[in-house]
């Protein structure tokens, strides 16, 4: 983890940057370790450990910018590269909307712990993560005879960074991980081989889901023999909490203030405006103890708050640094979201199934894209038809095409379901008249 | 040891880079001192690795530095450079794989990590003796640079994104924003294993991207230009800034006339160049052999069995000069090569890497690669493509009634198993009783890869590489690829569209 010395060499980096030329900087340095056992039909299949170290070094130089990294931490090595990087830096064109943040902005501590690392990590014995994931093949083998092959896995780290700048920043975040996982796959009709996978990941040990990975994953491979196209048409589509945050990311990246300076966002210029149906709000909610995406601060050191991002359709925030606010001459927000979240209905998937008189329940997206500049985009997806408030058939090699905006005009109904392991909460949620490509 | 701060990082080579393959045994001894490690320690590390009885190990020593320039708002104003330095070591028992890396190159931490790899393997006493390593002769050098990049300062390569932002917005004055970015790194990558083998190689890469943002009206659109090859600072021309200023403000224009297709299915020809993206989804994964030894390839029983048309041949190609995919040699210890996986319409040949090689009893294809020290090597594609046919685009456009033609792609995915892979087309025409007429864009099309193989009637004779800044992921792992196709008709495929 971060030592001591680490923080003084992230100092004395900063010191030295600033003794040779370069007016203000940011120095951060990264720990990671991480371990994993892959198993494979009952065998380990692949081992492997690792422990890593780097250096981040951005320089403000005669109003220019660069930025640095290597993962050679030695004083000598480091002088030499901290002073190629000032005199790189300033043959670049001069760009005054490179400044460090202003320093009221950044957090200042002394908020509670959030919890994001376990202090069991190292005293895990290394069996009992090979039995994990052996129980988890166990779960799977033997239980149905067209199973061809098993992976299961078990992987953990362990990460840190320090960072400091020249204008009074300092902060330090630590945080753990654990992850079991299954995948299987079986003998489908003709040379298919369908395959599906379930998963768990925790910040903590004890909280990591130890049972029923394997049978999860079984299960949702079953479900998928059969797998057919249906006629195209226009469908009500229900997005399960796995894959909705796939779906609802292009609307995320076109309030970053990168794409609003560069012009290339459908929602340039939407501030305060309906973009969205009313029933469609997201909140960020950066301080949850014990949840991934929880921090006090950005990668720049700005505090971060809790804030409303859509309220009721209406567009509340763009996610602008301080380089392009002082680009475009506006006040900075934040760099990026951290948790999100939304207000749940009353229905979990299932529930919003047996209201469905006919769609398709999407459950998960092959490939496709968006347009950053319009909204619109095409996705493959696979998943069950729903007929009568059942699923009658598994489909595949089928399209969803459209507009992000108009899509999220046309939510029906938003679950109840988010996944916890992940920093986007967002339920299963039911779209209405989504074009489907199939036969 | 010997070590490399700087950002202008040795230029280890001078003469053994002059002509011709690498010098191995020049190139060797420098290495050695690089890394600051002897042979004497390189068989102390081997030896540790199979103390547990594995069958093979090899370490794999990289020096990476890369450079990133980038322009905005008419200006080269920011710039990235970043240092990677380590080695892994990997142990194999069987097809069992054990792997561990470090980053501080000292004996007793590659001792340890030998250990920690060794533990795949699980016997208790040492099944191999020490090993002698001698210099592996590498008969080809595929990417000899003319200058390299370490020697060109950052204020000689910045013109060249001018020159690109300029050229961008004087080809359309609907131009609104221009973005480029200019990348290079060399890696100098050092090997050996427990059969003795032991070389080195130098890997540049240059990368050029530019993305154009167009406003007609209130409609704004935006797409981009890209080229990569392995090559030194001789990657920075006029004619490269020329054609790839015309190509992103051409692809960005066609934007505005274009509109979304109806979806379903329907015949779609595919345009020469990046169509290829379909072989690399709709078959290339399905061959690489880690999924065809498992039984989990949907192309798993299919060796040696007719799948598509006499017609279609299809390479994976470690050797063609400056690509990006190419590999003098892999990282498992195996030379480039050309590797036909389909001949005339039979699936001849999987991808293979050592572990594969050997589960299948034939020599490797020297498709094992790996993405840095921090990874294993494992079967990747190279540059691949569909060989030519006989017939020209016109006759394969005219044959249609109605259907697609798609000329440009962003990415595309698989599923091994299912055979189902997509690709995303950023734009396109309709075709309409045997001509192109409207423009399309922006839509995913669907297919499953025996069929599509097996619908792929007719191959045009206008085989063209594309020199994109293709990437490829599997198992967390990226590694540069490229693809290539002549135009070629598939019968059937399922466009997404509006119904």
């Amino acid at each position: 983890m971060i030592t001591e010395e680490n923080k003084k060499l992230a100092q004395w980096a900063m010191e030295y940057a600033l003794k040779n030329g370069c007016q203000a900087s940011r120095i951060s340095i990264y720990y990671g370790s991480n371990s994993s056992f892959e198993v494979r039909d009952r065998k380990i299949d692949r081992l492997q450990q690792a422990s890593e170290n780097s250096m981040s070094i951005q320089l403000f130089v005669d109003g220019r910018y660069g930025s640095y990294s290597t993962n050679r931490l030695d004083k000598k090595e480091l002088e030499v590269f901290i002073k190629g990087g000032i005199e790189a830096t300033r043959f670049l064109a001069e760009d005054k909307a490179r400044t460090l943040p202003n320093p009221s902005r950044y957090y200042k501590g002394g908020e509670p712990d959030l919890q994001l690392f376990d202090a069991r990590f190292d005293s895990i014995d290394p069996d009992s993560k090979v039995e994990l994931a052996m129980k988890a093949c166990d779960e799977i083998m033997g239980k149905d005879s067209r199973i061809i092959s098993v992976n299961t896995s078990y992987g953990d780290g362990k990460e840190a960074s320090y960072r400091v700048t020249s204008n009074g920043f300092e902060g330090e975040n630590s945080s753990s991980y654990f992850h079991l996982s299954a995948g299987v796959s079986i003998h489908g009709e003709g040379e298919a081989r369908p395959e599906s996978y379930w998963s768990d990941s925790s910040l903590y040990f004890d909280t990591l889901q130890k049972q029923g990975i394997g049978t999860t994953a079984l299960e949702r491979v079953l479900q998928k023999l059969g797998q057919r196209k249906v006629a195209s048409g226009k469908y009500t589509m229900l997005v399960d909490n796995l894959n909705i945050s796939r779906l609802i990311s292009p609307l995320l990246s076109a309030m970053y203030g990168s794409a609003i300076q560069q012009k290339n966002s459908f929602l340039l210029d939407k501030l305060q405006q309906k973009v969205v149906g009313e029933n469609l709000t997201f909140m960020d909610e950066p301080h949850q103890m014990r949840s991934f995406g929880a921090r006090y601060f950005d990668g720049e050191g700005i505090a971060t708050q809790r804030m409303p991002i859509i309220e009721n359709g209406v567009l509340k925030t763009y996610f602008i640094d301080t380089y392009n606010a002082n680009k475009m001459g506006v006040e900075p927000t934040i760099s990026g979201p951290s948790i999100i979240t939304m207000p749940l209905g009353t229905k979990d998937k299932e529930g919003i199934i047996r209201t469905m008189d006919k769609g398709i329940l999407v459950t998960g997206f092959n490939g496709g894209n968006s347009n950053s500049s319009t909204g619109d985009f095409s996705y493959g997806i696979e998943g069950f038809l729903i007929e009568n408030g059942k699923i009658s058939q598994p489909v595949s090699e089928m399209n969803i095409t459209g507009n992000i905006l108009t899509l999220c005009n046309n939510i029906l109904e938003i679950g109840n379901d988010p996944r916890h392991n992940t920093s986007w909460k967002i339920p299963s949620i039911l779209f209405k008249d989504v074009d489907f490509s199939g036969l | 040891m010997v070590m490399l701060g700087s950002l202008a990082a040795p230029s280890l080579l001078g003469e053994t880079l002059s002509s011709g393959a690498i010098n191995q045994a020049v190139s060797i001894p420098y290495a050695l001192e690089h890394f600051g490690v002897t042979e004497s320690d390189l068989r102390k590390v081997l030896t540790a690795a199979l103390e547990k009885g594995g069958d093979y190990a090899d370490l794999f020593f990289e020096h990476s530095f890369s450079n990133n320039i980038s322009l905005q708002d008419g200006a080269v104003n920011s710039a990235h450079s970043n240092i990677d330095f380590g080695m892994g070591v990997r142990v194999l028992a069987g097809d069992q794989t054990g792997y561990a890396y470090v980053e501080n190159v000292t004996l007793s931490e590659m001792l340890t990590a030998a250990r920690t790899a060794a533990r795949i393997a699980t016997g208790t006493v040492s099944a191999k003796a020490p090993v002698g390593l001698t210099e592996k002769t590498i008969g080809h050098n595929y990417y000899q640079v003319k200058t390299a990049w370490d020697e060109i300062a950052i204020k000689e390569k910045m013109p060249y994104l001018q020159k690109l932002n300029e050229r961008v917005f004087a080809l359309d004055n609907r131009v609104i924003k221009v973005s480029a970015s200019l990348g290079d790194s060399t890696s100098h990558i050092l090997f050996a294993n427990s059969e003795g083998q032991m070389y080195y190689d130098y890997r540049p890469m240059a990368t050029m991207v530019a993305v154009c943002i167009m406003q007609d009206g209130d409609k704004v659109e935006n797409s981009y230009a890209s080229r990569s090859f392995r090559m030194g600072s001789e990657f920075l021309t006029d004619e490269i800034i020329d054609t790839m200023a015309k190509e992103a403000v051409t692809k960005t224009s066609i934007l505005f006339q274009a509109i979304k297709p109806k979806g379903g299915e329907m015949p779609v020809v595919m345009g020469a160049g990046g169509s290829g993206i379909l072989l690399h989804e709709a078959i290339g994964h399905a061959f690489e052999a880690d999924f065809n030894r498992k039984n989990t390839s949907i192309f798993s029983s299919q060796l040696n069995k007719k799948i598509c048309n006499a017609n279609i041949n299809v390479v994976d190609d470690g050797t063609i000069p400056f690509n990006r995919g190419s590999v003098n040699i892999d990282d498992d210890g195996v030379e480039g090569q050309k590797t036909y996986i389909v001949r005339e319409g039979v699936l001849t040949s999987y991808l293979h890497d050592r572990i594969s090689a050997k589960h299948y009893g034939i020599a490797s294809t020297g498709n094992g690669r790996r993405e840095s020290f921090r990874h294993m090597p494992i079967p990747r594609m190279r540059a691949t493509y569909m060989e030519a046919g006989n017939v020209s685009e016109e006759e394969i456009i005219s044959t249609v009634k109605k259907g697609i033609y798609a000329a440009n792609f962003t990415n595309g995915q698989v599923q091994i198993g299912a055979g189902d892979f997509t690709f995303f087309v950023k734009d396109g025409y309709l075709i309409e009783d045997g001509k192109l007429t409207q423009p399309i864009k922006d839509i995913n099309i669907i297919g499953n890869g025996p069929k599509a193989l097996a619908d792929m009637t007719m191959v045009g004779n206008n085989y063209k590489m594309d020199n994109g800044t293709w990437s490829c992921g599997k198992d967390g792992q990226s590694c540069p690829v490229t693809c290539g196709m002549p135009s070629a008709l598939v019968s059937k495929l399922t466009v997404g569209g509006e119904s």
